[in-house]
């Protein structure tokens, strides 16, 4: 914290540090897209295997430029505006979702020495350098904000197709994405409450001390259940399988892009694959340490955090294609009970858990009869909003009875 | 039409014995059912005019006929209010090419080429019934082999069908992998049928008479092995669905319909069974030798798109019991009758005899007559009861041909499955009706 605000206070504007600033700008702008074009081909072979067929094998080396091929096929292709469409929204929505897209990745750290207490800087240069585009102190804000605001890409875009099929998508889309936001709000506040802080920077730091290498990474010290949430939250987040419901090809045909041809297509395209991505480091960052990692070697450590930070990705993007080859789709009711009824009551009830743990810390109490007693608190909610839930549905029943005969 | 204004059913109880059937077809004889009685024209000025009768809640959608999951051509017109199915009409008629009519200028010898086009997902099954319809007509009879190897061909030819389903109900929810998986165990039965028959679909092989040619040589083998590796398999399905809890919730309690219902409506096949009423033509009024075979028939206890499910998924081990006992009791003998006015002479023959030519040249460009009559042929598809009735005037072709195709009759349930779902339910649904657009438009 203390070096990256020394870093934003001797910022010169007409020094090196601004051709640092752009050149990472250039460089993350071009390591996303070109992380994309891989992560489409990625997804594609990874499922065909699962699928028992080959998959793309005709563009460049193993069907690995087959990504660049279609995009280049869609920028050629004509674009086409609805008649009953609203044009500017119509065009804009793409760009909405995009945008943020990219902005999200700004906060990830893709690199650094975290060995040892170290705070993951370099010097290159003759300047000391975080291997990430910002830090800002309230960091994974940003995070939440840009995601929410990559919502309205989607519903906007549904909307403004001025056609019935992806309205349905963009209502869909608006519900889901917005209740599992709070779910995943929620997940974040545990990941808070362990780091002390909003920065990524920070948030991997505090991971770094523990048993193992991996013994201190909040995946474990927050006990799981928060990082499954966040799992889970991401995914519907994305619009991934087995919460692919906006899209949902079966059902609504292509859903809120059904209307978008060509170029606006294919930034659709770009931008759902890119916040796999982007969720993805989000998601190393917060729960798995991080670019964090035994360093092997005696110079070049970010170098090490880049290999441990890549691979710890890789796993993720797996487990999405994962989903998406093994899962049926959930319908929407369910998708609903799901967020509200199961994921946002366990992330407080987790959350209030941790809490009291931290105040047991302080206070001194025996930890085992906290977790104890929390873990029965828990339970013991949870009966509860069953109960409630199906006096709920009882109380429905009969009133439609009453009402319709 | 909401709910408010159907006919009050507190009164009536709501499992009706007096009938004999388990539970009460009111639902789909009042006239206020699901169906949406207008006109494609008529929706089609509603839904463009936004302020239309229906109020400002509901929506009138189009569904089909191009649309990924209408399994080819139909089409659905939807009232939705928000994403609940309110009511709707299935169209039509998308894929007409008037096989029947067309059948009437067929010979009896061409009949099978135009049938076997209809029910593209199991073409031996036309194929049958209106061979078995033929030869009841001819008042032939068909060579022991022959029964027993149209009998295995046509469960395989279920296997194959249903395997299609589990693909085509996987991918319309969302199991992408299920549809390679179903396609990939349906292949090795299609090299199978074109080894036997020259062809993978739409195969001609059992006509009037018998069928086109014996078995080749290592079939058993081919069989054998193949079973064996989609026992496996099967066991995989359950694992990646039949246990999948996303899977179980999408399905279970969904498009429910009672066994009163499923009569009032016509239904049969797998859609009549899940209901809990156990009816099976194989079992029930035997045809071939099903009679000397041992197989159970499926029964579902509530009629929902998962017992759809899984009786299919189970009919499938059910099928591969009956080939396996074809497998070991084919009897030896003939392929099919020989009988002069009906076959054409061997190809051998063809070569050596002018006589033999004329024949064969007769039998193919005039056909065969038949005594004028009429008959009616019902076989169980994997879609249910498919019956074939030809009235003949004595002439080589058929004065009338129709075609009771399982497929047309179950579509007019939908509208019934579907109400008051919601419209990832009206997919799930569409999917476990299982319609081949083939024949419903014969």
């Amino acid at each position: 914290m203390i070096a990256q605000q020394a870093y934003l206070e001797s910022f010169d504007w007409t020094s090196w540090d601004l051709l640092f600033l752009v050149a990472k700008v250039v460089l993350i702008f071009g390591v996303l897209l070109v992380s994309v074009m891989l992560m489409v081909w990625f997804e594609r072979k990874v499922v065909s295997d699962m699928q028992n067929r080959i998959g793309p094998n005709v563009a460049g080396p193993w069907g690995i430029l087959q990504t660049l091929a279609d995009g280049i096929k869609l920028f050629f292709k004509e674009d086409l505006t609805p008649d009953g469409a609203d044009r500017f929204v119509f065009k804009l929505a793409p760009y909405l979702s995009l945008i943020p897209a990219f902005l999200m990745f700004a906060i990830v750290p893709v690199a650094g020495d975290f060995s040892d207490g170290k705070d993951g800087s370099v010097s290159w240069f003759g300047q000391d350098l975080f291997l990430q585009f910002v830090d800002p102190p309230m960091g994974i804000l940003l995070f939440l904000a840009m995601s929410g605001l990559g919502i309205y890409g989607v519903m906007l875009a549904g909307w403004a197709s001025g056609s019935k099929y992806p309205l349905l998508g963009s209502v869909r889309a608006s519900a889901q994405m917005v209740s599992y936001e709070a779910a995943l709000g929620l997940s974040l506040a545990a990941v808070f409450l362990s780091s002390g802080s909003l920065s990524t920077n920070q948030i991997v730091q505090s991971q770094t001390d523990g048993p193992f290498f991996i013994g201190g990474w909040n995946v474990f010290g927050l006990g799981f259940i928060p990082f499954v949430i966040f799992l889970i939250a991401a995914t519907a987040e994305l619009n991934r399988p087995p919460f692919d419901l906006v899209e949902a090809e079966q059902e609504l045909v292509g859903g809120f892009h059904t209307e978008y041809s060509s170029l606006r297509f294919s930034l659709f395209f770009l931008a759902e694959f890119m916040n796999v991505v982007t969720m993805s480091a989000i998601m190393v960052t917060l729960f798995f340490g991080g670019p964090h990692g035994p360093v092997l070697t005696d110079t070049g450590g970010w170098a090490w955090g880049l290999l441990w930070f890549f691979l710890k990705v890789l796993v993720f993007l797996f487990t999405f294609v994962w989903f998406r080859a093994t899962l049926p789709r959930l319908r929407y009711d369910q998708l609903m009970d799901l967020g509200w009824k199961i994921l946002i009551p366990l992330a407080l009830g987790w959350f209030l858990l941790l809490g009291a743990l931290r105040v047991a810390e302080i206070e001194g109490w025996n930890r085992l009869v906290v977790v104890a007693v929390g873990l029965a608190g828990i339970f013991l909610g949870g009966l509860l909003l069953t109960g409630a839930i199906r006096n709920a549905r009882l109380t429905r029943a009969e009133s439609e009875i009453l009402e319709y005969g | 039409m909401t709910i408010a204004d159907k006919p009050s059913t507190t009164d009536a109880p709501i499992a009706q014995e007096s009938s004999g059937f388990v539970g009460t077809d009111d639902r789909v004889r009042s006239r206020d059912s699901a169906v949406l009685r207008m006109s494609e024209a008529e929706v089609g000025e509603l839904s463009l005019d936004p302020t239309h009768e229906l109020g400002e809640s509901k929506m009138l959608i189009n569904m089909g006929p191009s649309h990924p999951s209408t399994h080819g051509v139909l089409r659905l017109m939807l009232e939705l209010e928000g994403e609940t199915v309110l009511r709707s009409k299935p169209v039509i008629g998308y894929l007409h090419t008037g096989m029947e009519k067309t059948g009437e200028q067929l010979t009896y010898l061409q009949g099978c080429t135009n049938v076997t086009r209809m029910d593209y997902a199991s073409p031996l099954f036309t194929e049958l019934a209106f061979s078995l319809a033929v030869e009841s007509l001819l008042d032939m009879d068909i060579p022991e082999r022959a029964t027993w190897i149209r009998m295995m061909m046509c469960e395989l030819n279920r296997m194959a069908s249903h395997l299609l389903f589990m693909a085509t109900n996987g991918m319309d929810l969302g199991a992408v992998s299920m549809m390679i998986y179903g396609w990939r165990e349906r292949e090795p039965l299609l090299r199978f049928f074109e080894k036997v028959t020259g062809l993978r679909m739409n195969h001609n092989y059992i006509r009037p008479g018998g069928v086109a040619a014996d078995l080749p040589d290592g079939w058993q083998d081919d069989l054998v092995e193949y079973l064996d590796a989609v026992e496996e398999r099967l066991e995989e399905y359950d694992i990646l669905m039949t246990g999948q809890p996303i899977w179980r919730e999408r399905l279970q309690g969904v498009g429910v319909l009672n066994e009163a219902e499923c009569l009032a409506l016509g239904v049969t096949g797998p859609l009549l069974r899940a209901s809990g009423s156990s009816w099976d033509l194989r079992r029930d009024m035997p045809y071939l030798v099903y009679d000397q075979v041992d197989f159970d028939v499926l029964v579902g206890s509530y009629g929902d798109s998962f017992d759809r499910y899984a009786i299919r998924l189970n009919e499938i081990r059910e099928s591969m019991r009956i080939v396996r006992q074809c497998i070991e009791r084919m009897p030896s003998g003939d392929y099919r009758a020989q009988d002069k006015k009906v076959t054409p002479p061997p190809r051998a023959r063809i070569d050596e005899s002018m006589e033999a030519l004329i024949h064969h040249f007769k039998i193919f460009t005039e056909g065969y007559k038949v005594p004028a009559g009429e008959a009616y042929a019902a076989v169980e598809s994997p879609r249910g009861e498919l019956g074939v009735y030809i009235v003949s005037d004595g002439s080589s072709t058929p004065y009338r041909m129709h075609v009771r195709a399982p497929s047309f009759v179950n579509l007019q349930a939908l509208p019934h499955l579907m109400e008051n779902g919601l419209l990832a339910d009206a997919v799930a649904v569409i999917s476990s009706v299982d319609p081949i657009m083939g024949e419903v438009d014969r």
